[in-house]
């Protein structure tokens, strides 16, 4: 199972990122993500497919400073 | 006027003279003049930090002074000027840089290229999530210490460091956003630039 921020999620292998994204309602312009140690070019976003061995972390910013 | 020899013994003797050195050998860039960047910037000169690398595009406002590091008398400065004028009144030997620019998609690598340690200070999520993309994409030498989350006033506890991915360190509670209705306050402004200033001296320490 993809391990997306620390825990175990199931619907996620299959999916690009930027559908994973949509549907767990991240704005794709707000964040930032590692997967298995590097960075995701943004780019990138459309083709890259979540696998089910794949370590997540999606660093999402909020306003302010 | 106060000499270098003079500051440098007035730090707290407590700590080894190494880690002074260390500090004043120490360059820090710092994205973002705002909340987080002012007050941190001011956080690292009081450290003894040797050089520091300020940029902002923007100048002092009225509405800056409730959680900014300026005064009146700044109003209309460049925050870049601003903040440098301050700097010298804390620490003059310190080497102070400064860029007036906004960082955009066609600056942003040439900017912060081979900077080691790196505070993004940003108000806006989607410039946070510009530089922190950029640099962690094209700098694999550059530390980046990132602010996300000191709106309102809600409990002070919950603004945390994380360490993110290896090179990438999000200070701030994550959550808090500023939007109608929720505002930046002085007091979450600062424990979260706390945070980020002291992220900034551990790296160069330990």
């Amino acid at each position: 199972m993809a391990k997306i921020n620390g825990e175990e999620v199931t619907n996620a292998a299959g999916k690009t990122i930027m559908e994973y994204l949509t549907e767990a309602g991240y704005d794709s312009r707000r964040v930032a993500i590692e997967r298995n140690g590097s960075i995701i070019p943004k780019k990138s976003y459309e083709e890259v497919i979540i696998t089910e061995a794949d370590t997540i972390e999606i660093v999402s910013f909020v306003g302010g400073g | 006027m106060v000499t270098q020899q003079q500051l440098e013994d007035a730090m707290d003797q407590r700590f080894s003279k190494e880690v002074y050195k260390k500090l004043k050998s120490a360059r820090v860039c710092i994205a973002g003049l705002g909340g987080l960047g002012s007050n941190i910037a001011l956080m690292l000169a009081r450290s003894g930090i040797g050089t520091l690398k300020l940029i902002d595009f923007d100048r002092v406002d009225i509405t800056n002074l409730n959680r900014q590091a300026y005064r009146i008398s700044h109003i209309g400065k460049l925050k870049t000027e601003a903040l440098k004028e301050m700097i010298e009144e804390v620490n003059p030997y310190i080497q102070v840089e400064t860029v007036t620019a906004k960082v955009t998609e066609e600056n942003v690598t040439e900017l912060f290229k081979g900077e080691k340690i790196l505070c993004e200070a940003f108000d806006n999520p989607e410039y946070k999530a510009l530089l922190v993309n950029s640099v962690l994409e094209h700098s694999p030498e550059t530390i980046l210490v990132s602010g996300s989350g000191m709106a309102g006033y809600g409990n002070s506890n919950l603004i945390q460091t994380k360490r993110k991915m290896n090179n990438f360190y999000v200070c701030g509670d994550e959550i808090s956003d500023a939007y109608a209705g929720m505002g930046l306050l002085s007091p979450r402004v600062s424990i979260c630039a706390g945070h980020q200033a002291n992220m900034v001296i551990r790296l160069i320490l330990e």
